[in-house]
């Protein structure tokens, strides 16, 4: 059974890239454009692994993170941030808050995509 | 017997040898050799104060009254005993400034002031000249009595024999030419004249030596010691008083005041100043001469009372005047080798203070009274001349003829109707007056120009009234009147009464008032006025000497620069182009410099050239010379710190401590709100760049996402592969947008933007804008509609700025209106000197609190589920100001569902 992912962003053209790539790597794909709709969506279907930038309006990312996890019924749902600030304080910042992998943009697609199959083969 | 010839024979030859001796004197000097490098040459030199006065008058006045000659002596005993603390003091400011008289000292203490070197000279030479009177007439009347000899005949009143038979005549020609030949064989720089000091040394050796003889043979000779003298005169009944000290009141204030005046006349005679400062070679000979010279003034008083008691009883009938009795002893008792000497020995004290007397005014009237006259006659174009040395020198010459003159005619009028001490006492208080001037400008930097001017003009009236006006009266050439009643019978302003006070001797008198009125208006009018810059800075080299002097040299007396081109001719002018040669390359080899030429044209220099000069014409003239060839140049801050620092360090120090904390309090704060506003910014820039960096970061995320899918499969379906590839060429529109518009940013905030303003018809921009925006339109299908009217109003602006902010505007309202439905319409209206346009669409609509951040930076307005719109963030802060820099307003009017109206407004022309 494929894995599910959440692709949480507000970029049109990175979520395209974004669908494109998980698609062809055979996933199951669902998109968010805002923190809201993103937990919203997940509640429909709890995906495996979320792909979740930080800059998104109504709740950031760390926010929605923070959000999942707090909810026990999300345990073992992969959290991989992904921002545009490169600071090294909010890689911190979204490590601490219980995301599994910190990617910054621009990133490699397939450095990407290598983490997130490592991620889901390591089950929880 | 000896005849006239003999008497005149040994007065040439004495003179004769004091001149080889001086000449020896400048011989050796030239040579490097000096032979009053010594304390003890000084020390004797320094007894030029004992003059005819001392020589014959102490003998006189201790006839009458006693030791109450005394006080003359005991004066400068006291205050030699002070010289340490101050005549070091005055020698050090001497050879700082060049200083080559009293009057020069004076001047250059008050701001180098002409005026008031001036007013010294005269006061110098008007009260000086009773004193030079007196010298001419003792040394005459001994001429006249050794005539006579062995006869003892009293010399006639001067008034009864005619001007040509009068012998005081000729001793004043042959003094003044001796001078000349002393004084004014050349012009030093340094107004020194080392034989003349060697040829005082010796005088003051023949007077003592004279004396000593005289008083010796008196008491040893024609009777038997001390001891017999005292006690025979004790027999006679009215010689016992004078072997007591007078009794009252009266005669213990005659004692101070006499006491004091001496004090003070060591110090201000222009004589005195003239060895003990000007001639001064090194200031440790103070050390010696403190206790030296008070030697030498006991040795020469110890026969005074001898030869008085001596003399009153050898003639008891009082035919014989007492002043006299240093020749008329020997005389009566037939020695005729010691009678000549006594007359050697008055020669010398006679004719040594009168050349060292009047070099020393000649020098003033030359330099602080003549000079400054010919330099202000532009007439006589006195800067132009190529060498003035001659003229100098000429006019030190007629300046020594015409004192001596003047002291003539003075003994004339004035001679006979006091003895010497009296005569002497005049000029002592008229010296006095210096005394405010000089003590208080060596101590109190408070001192004023206009203060000393004050003090000494009052003093010197003051004197002149009581003491110079009464001795004209008692000569007959004032009503007699006019002492027993006071002018104009005004009794309470009778000279020797003044304002009813009575009970003082003349010169205690005249002395009291005088220095009251001195003291009086000196203190008073300082303190009342405020000092010029030049006076604080004279005032703190003065006083401040002893911290300006150890080590350096001096500078920053004048500020300005002027070069060596300029300065060696004019120094060159006054002291002769070949002596002034000689003194730039000595110059130029202390300061480590190859040639005159190639000194820098810097203060120091001009520092030097006014010393040099100082030296030949005084400061007060040399400044004013040397200031018209150099450019004064704007104090600098620590000039400007130097002087508030030296005008009166006291107030100054606090001024600056309060100053100082007042300053680092307000840099504190100062630093801590820069620092706040550093913090501020570095945040302001922090987030700047993050929001940048996330701005860059995103089209380049999609750039490369796609490219590398792109790279990795080449077989992509075709539509989606121009799908990815027109994203990425928008993404890279974006960026290169995105670059653009911050630098822009970045240019306006700065300030470096380049605006062409030019007067516009703001009507024809916006139809250019709505035509350069029409394709976006169509694409969008959105209407657009102009609703121009007929105004055309005129604006100030840069016409692409404005074209930027109208495309902008339209561009902003074509991404929010739905496709199809949308409806832009720009309006233009103009009212109250104001032009406004309005940028209406029928989209989403900013919500309230959306309506002031989409202003700020990369705040972009329409976040909603839709997701972002494409735009940089930093199109409406830059157009905002834009429009704000023309002078105008630009904001946004939007109901939420209801669209949104861009509005701005600019002044028209």
């Amino acid at each position: 059974m494929a894995s599910h992912i959440l692709i949480i962003d507000d970029e049109p053209n990175i979520v395209i890239s974004l669908e494109f790539l998980m698609k062809r790597e055979g996933f199951e794909v669902a998109v968010a454009g805002d923190g809201e709709s993103a937990l919203r969506a997940m509640t429909e279907r709890r995906p495996d692994l979320v792909i979740l930038d930080v800059m998104i309006p109504r709740l950031n990312g760390f926010e929605v993170c923070q959000r999942i996890r707090a909810e026990p019924a999300y345990r073992g749902v992969r959290v991989l941030m992904l921002t545009a600030k490169g600071r090294e304080t909010e890689t911190k910042k979204g490590l601490e808050l219980g995301a599994d992998a910190y990617m910054t943009k621009p990133f490699s697609t397939r450095e990407l995509v290598a983490e997130i199959r490592r991620l889901l083969e390591v089950r929880p | 017997m000896l005849q006239g010839w003999v008497i005149v024979a040994v007065s040439f030859a004495y003179l004769g040898v004091l001149f080889a001796i001086a000449s020896y004197g400048d011989r050796r000097a030239e040579a490097g050799r000096s032979i009053i490098a010594n304390p003890y040459i000084y020390s004797l030199s320094l007894a030029v104060y004992c003059t005819t006065w001392t020589f014959y008058g102490s003998v006189g006045r201790a006839a009458s009254s006693g030791i109450g000659f005394l006080p003359v002596y005991l004066g400068p005993t006291l205050m030699v005993a002070l010289w340490w603390y101050v005549m070091r003091k005055i020698i050090r400011i001497s050879k700082a400034q060049r200083i080559t008289s009293i009057a020069d000292f004076i001047a250059s203490r008050y701001g180098k002031s002409q005026l008031l070197g001036g007013m010294v000279t005269v006061i110098a030479v008007v009260g000086v000249i009773p004193y030079i009177a007196l010298q001419l007439k003792a040394i005459s009347g001994g001429f006249t009595i050794l005539q006579h000899y062995p006869a003892i005949v009293m010399p006639a009143k001067a008034g009864a024999i005619p001007v040509l038979g009068d012998s005081a005549l000729y001793v004043a020609a042959v003094l003044a030419a001796f001078t000349v030949l002393f004084g004014t064989r050349h012009l030093d720089a340094t107004e020194r004249h080392e034989g003349l000091v060697a040829a005082i040394a010796f005088e003051s050796i023949v007077k003592l030596v004279a004396f000593l003889a005289v008083g010796a043979f008196v008491t040893f000779g024609v009777y038997g010691g001390f001891a017999d003298i005292f006690t025979r005169a004790a027999r006679v009944p009215s010689l016992e008083a004078l072997m007591t000290v007078p009794g009252g009141g009266g005669g213990f204030g005659t004692w101070a005041f006499l006491t004091f005046l001496s004090m003070l006349s060591i110090l201000f005679l222009p004589r005195q100043f003239q060895i003990s400062v000007v001639e001064n070679v090194d200031e440790d000979h103070i050390d010696k001469a403190t206790w030296l010279f008070p030697l030498y003034l006991l040795l020469i008083n110890v026969f005074v009372l001898p030869v008085a008691l001596g003399g009153l009883m050898r003639f008891p009938s009082g035919g014989v005047d007492a002043d006299t009795f240093v020749l008329t002893v020997p005389m009566a008792e037939q020695a005729q080798g010691l009678t000549l000497l006594a007359f050697l020995g008055g020669l010398s004290a006679g004719s040594g203070m009168v050349i060292v007397e009047t070099i020393a005014l000649s020098t003033m009237v030359c330099n602080d009274l003549v000079m400054p006259v010919l330099l202000r006659l532009s007439a006589l174009r006195i800067n132009q001349r190529r060498d003035l040395s001659g003229l100098l020198i000429t006019i030190r010459r007629l300046a020594i003829g015409a004192i001596l003159l003047l002291a003539y005619v003075y003994f004339r009028v004035a001679g006979e109707a006091y003895a010497l001490v009296s005569i002497g006492l005049i000029s002592f208080a008229a010296v006095a007056q210096f005394a405010p001037a000089i003590l208080g400008g060596l101590y109190w930097r408070g001192a004023t120009r206009a203060g000393a001017m004050a003090g000494l003009l009052g003093g010197f009236l003051v004197w002149a009234y009581t003491l110079l006006l009464p001795s004209f009266a008692r000569s007959g050439w004032l009503p007699a009147s006019f002492l027993t009643e006071g002018p104009l019978g005004l009794t309470l302003l009778q000279p020797h009464r003044l304002f009813g006070l009575a009970g003082l001797d003349d010169i205690s008198h005249g002395v009291l008032w005088s220095m009251l009125a001195n003291v009086g208006l000196y203190v008073g009018v300082s303190l009342t006025g405020a000092t010029s810059q030049a006076e604080a800075t004279q005032a703190a080299s003065f006083v401040d000497v002893f911290h300006h002097t150890q080590g350096t040299e001096r500078t920053r007396l004048l500020r300005g620069s002027a070069s060596v081109s300029q300065l060696l001719p004019l120094v060159g002018r006054f002291l002769g182009p070949e002596r002034a040669g000689e003194a730039f390359a000595a110059f130029a080899r202390r300061r480590g410099v190859a040639s005159a030429e190639a000194l820098p044209a810097d203060a120091s220099l001009v520092n030097f050239a006014e010393t040099q000069l100082a030296g030949a014409i005084g400061g007060a003239s040399a400044r004013v010379v040397v200031a018209s060839v150099i450019q004064e140049e704007p104090p600098g801050i620590e000039e400007v710190m130097d002087i508030l620092d030296e005008a009166s360090q006291v107030r100054a120090y606090s001024h600056e401590l309060e100053h100082k904390s007042r300053e680092l309090e307000a840099a504190t704060t100062g630093l801590r709100a820069a620092n706040e506003r550093l913090q501020e910014l570095d945040r302001m820039k922090d987030d700047f760049m993050s929001t940048v960096t996330h701005e860059l970061r995103t089209p380049l995320t999609s750039i490369r996402a796609f490219s590398e899918i792109l790279l990795e499969d080449p077989h992509i379906q075709p539509d989606q592969r121009s799908l990815f590839l027109s994203i990425i060429v928008k993404e890279t529109e974006r960026l290169t947008r995105l670059i653009n518009q911050t630098l822009d940013m970045a240019k306006i905030e700065s300030g470096n933007a380049e605006w062409c303003a030019a007067e516009l018809d703001l009507r024809e921009v916006i139809t250019e804008a709505c035509e350069a925006t029409s394709q976006l339109f169509s694409e969008a299908r959105v209407a657009l509609t102009q609703v121009l009217g007929a105004a055309a109003p005129r604006v100030m602006a840069d016409r692409d700025r404005l074209m930027q902010v109208l495309i902008n505007l339209l561009s902003n309202a074509v991404k929010f209106c739905q496709p199809g439905l949308g409806h832009v319409e720009v309006r233009l209206t103009a009212h109250g000197g104001q032009a406004r346009v309005d940028v209406k669409d029928n989209g989403p609509g900013i919500p309230r609190e959306q309506q002031e951040p989409i202003f700020e930076k990369f705040r972009q307005g329409g976040d909603s589920a839709t997701g972002k719109p494409h735009g940089t963030g930093l199109g409406l802060p830059i157009s905002r100001r834009i429009i704000e820099h023309f002078g105008g307003r630009l904001w946004v009017e939007s109901e939420p569902g209801h669209g949104a109206i861009f509005s701005f407004v600019l002044p028209t022309e």
